[in-house]
């Protein structure tokens, strides 16, 4: 019974109903007491006082919440005080958001993203992903023939502050000297960390501009990958292929994975938006915003692990094999984790 | 989604939570949005300055001579020094990004900005707000104040016209919540939240407990009141919250006006001195008779409806 405290009523409470006249008035007066209990509960989360509640207090919130809901319909048929029904509507609002607000742990939903939701959240944007890929690896096609065809265009991908010693012309040997023999420099840790904040805002923004029916993204991914293109380009003229490759790949295959996931949620989003098929445009776009959501939060990951990998890997590791080596390892790592590992965890928001 | 009113400038909705229950709620305004967003972003300005502040203290105490050698090729950093600009680093990040998500997912559902301006966030469809929805209305954030500003500032040292167009459409963005009936942001859209006023009311006293109102009888007087079934028959509910509120309001010349006008229509003379017995008396046997109404299903809006008993 003690779910119900107003049903242990004393002989106070008994005086106190005889006392009112109305109907009504006696049925709130016999759940006053409930609802003031939840007001209590609510008013201390609502001010964060969590830890002057008792575990009881917060098992019972949900119990309090629906005795009060139930109130609250009865009195709507029953009742014509106004300042009760709007106590009681202003009530259960209140305890609403908070029984229904947002209740994992940190910790419970690290564990459930890691378990499966991710690799889920990825899987089920797989046609967004394929499209990102063509579109990256057209974009990577054309910053190479536009070079190809008149140098000139490399510093339309290339900008010149960003291009240092990489130009047009350049000979074997500095190209080279850029690629190795960093292994004693300064600073590696600063260099990984800013290329990760970098690299974040780059994507997140790739992210929220397929918003606009995904347009903007789509220039953005095919903008990127044409730079990279050119700069192939200008190591393919040096026959300097192999070592760009492995230059490249010790953290690009991680660092470009997740451009393109980044690339592909925001298409998403676009493309939910542009074709919500039987659903409402905003229900459809909702329901893909939460699943690129879940993409975008590993995106921000898998860049902390490529700012390391660009960071210290490729400045340590001078050697091209080992590059290589690395740089498949985490190709084949996370193709594994996101399309051969199938698991979902128990207790998912979502089906 | 569950609206129902039609007027685009009505910030009230009815919100049905899972259990089925209908709630009235009222869409936060822009004004208190666009305030708690200033409290935000002055607060994670002055923790950025504050934690720059900090580590540029510490790092005079760690290394005195650095800020001469800046700038000199040969300028060997410390690791102590790496070590802070790379705390710096990660802490600008996490306050640019994770300020928002830390105080959203956490108990009180709300940023230090929201609180104070009396706001938060709701799923759209009455039901949980999942980690997913927070997480995915704070990734947009970017395009909708930092893309808009950076735009905005580079306007002004640009003379050519041809920044233009871009800042215009991402105005776009930054102006999202005045384009849609529901002042959802481009956030709130591609996440099925929206953003509510907190309510906060208090219970008030219970009507039927004074001594007039249970018995109809005076304490000041002596008089009982009581009416006729027809002399309660000529009001209807909107009326009776009418004489609910000037009741709990308790201002003398407004319950001197309400007792004449009901005076009048039942055809008594008004004395005076006893009006608030009287409407609480009143009161309680019209409430009585209109609820008696509602049991058996008869319902009377106002005094030109029929019907209620």
């Amino acid at each position: 019974m003690a779910l119900f405290p107003a049903l242990r009523g004393g002989g106070e409470i008994e005086a106190a109903i005889e006392a009112v006249a109305l109907r009504s008035d006696r049925f709130r007066q016999e759940r006053e007491r409930d609802w003031k209990r939840l007001e209590l509960i609510v008013t201390r989360m609502e001010k964060g006082r969590i830890g002057r509640l008792s575990d009881q207090d917060l098992l019972e919130l949900p119990v309090l919440y629906r005795t009060v809901a139930s109130s609250l319909s009865v009195a709507r048929e029953t009742s014509l005080d106004a300042a009760t029904l709007a106590y009681l509507e202003s009530l259960v609002q209140r305890a609403w958001f908070l029984v229904y607000g947002p209740r994992t742990t940190l910790w419970g939903w690290l564990r459930r993203f890691f378990g499966g939701e991710w690799s889920r959240a990825v899987r089920s944007i797989w046609p967004e992903v394929l499209v990102a890929f063509a579109l990256m690896v057209a974009g990577t096609f054309v910053g190479w023939m536009l070079c190809v065809q008149d140098p000139d265009w490399y510093f339309t991908f290339v900008s010149p502050d960003l291009a240092g010693e990489r130009v047009p012309g350049a000979s074997a040997e500095a190209l080279r000297a850029g690629l190795f023999g960093k292994t004693n420099e300064d600073g590696l840790a600063i260099f990984a960390a800013s290329l990760f904040s970098h690299n974040s805002s780059v994507s997140i923004l790739c992210f929220a501009l397929g918003f606009a029916f995904g347009v903007p993204t789509l220039m953005l991914l095919v903008q990127n990958t044409a730079m990279l293109g050119a700069m192939l380009w200008l190591y393919h003229g040096q026959g300097l292929d192999y070592e760009i490759a492995g230059w490249l790949a010790i953290h690009g295959t991680t660092e470009l994975f997740a451009i393109l996931l980044a690339g592909a949620a925001g298409l998403h989003i676009g493309r939910s938006m542009a074709f919500p098929g039987t659903q409402t445009v905003l229900g459809a776009a909702a329901a893909a915003g939460q699943r690129a959501a879940v993409v975008m939060a590993g995106v921000v990951l898998m860049l902390v692990c490529a700012g390391i990998l660009e960071g210290f890997g490729r400045q340590l590791v001078d050697v091209t094999e080992t590059r290589l080596m690395i740089g498949g390892g985490m190709l084949a790592f996370w193709l594994a984790y996101f399309f051969l590992f199938r698991r979902v965890p128990p207790g998912s928001e979502h089906a | 989604m569950n609206v129902t009113v039609s007027a685009r400038k009505d910030p009230r909705r009815v919100l049905i939570t899972p259990e089925g229950i209908a709630l009235p709620i009222k869409l936060a305004s822009r004004g208190s949005r666009f305030g708690a967003l200033l409290i935000d972003l002055l607060i994670i300005a002055a923790s950025i300055i504050a934690v720059t502040l900090a580590l540029v203290f510490i790092a005079r105490g760690v290394a005195p001579d650095l800020f001469n050698k800046v700038g000199k090729d040969d300028a060997q950093i410390p690791a102590a020094i790496e070590f802070l600009i790379i705390v710096y680093i990660v802490i600008s990040f996490l306050f640019r990004y994770g300020y928002f998500l830390f105080f959203e997912l956490g108990p009180r559902g709300a940023t230090p900005g929201k609180r104070m301006t009396g706001i938060r966030i709701a799923a759209r469809d009455g039901g949980r707000l999942s980690t997913e929805m927070v997480l995915a209305r704070n990734l947009v954030r970017d395009i909708e104040i930092t893309l808009p500003l950076a735009a905005l500032f580079s306007l002004g040292s640009d003379e050519s016209l041809s920044k233009w167009p871009m800042a215009a459409w991402l105005l776009v963005f930054a102006l999202f919540p005045f384009f849609n009936r529901d002042r959802l942001r481009a956030g709130d859209l591609i996440a099925g939240t929206w953003v509510l006023e907190a309510p906060r009311k208090k219970l008030e006293a219970a009507m039927s407990t004074g001594q007039a109102a249970a018995t109809g009888t005076s304490y000041t007087t002596g008089v009982s009141y009581k009416f006729g079934d027809d002399e309660l028959a000529i009001y209807g509910e909107y009326e009776l919250q009418t004489l609910e509120r000037v009741l709990r309001e308790d201002r003398n010349e407004a319950m001197l006006a309400v007792h004449e006008a009901i005076c009048r229509k039942l055809g008594w003379s008004p004395g005076t001195g006893d009006e608030r017995a009287f409407l609480e008396a009143y009161y309680t046997q019209l409430r009585a008779r209109l609820e008696a109404g509602m049991r058996m299903g008869k319902r009377k809006a106002d005094k030109f409806a029929h019907g209620g008993g």
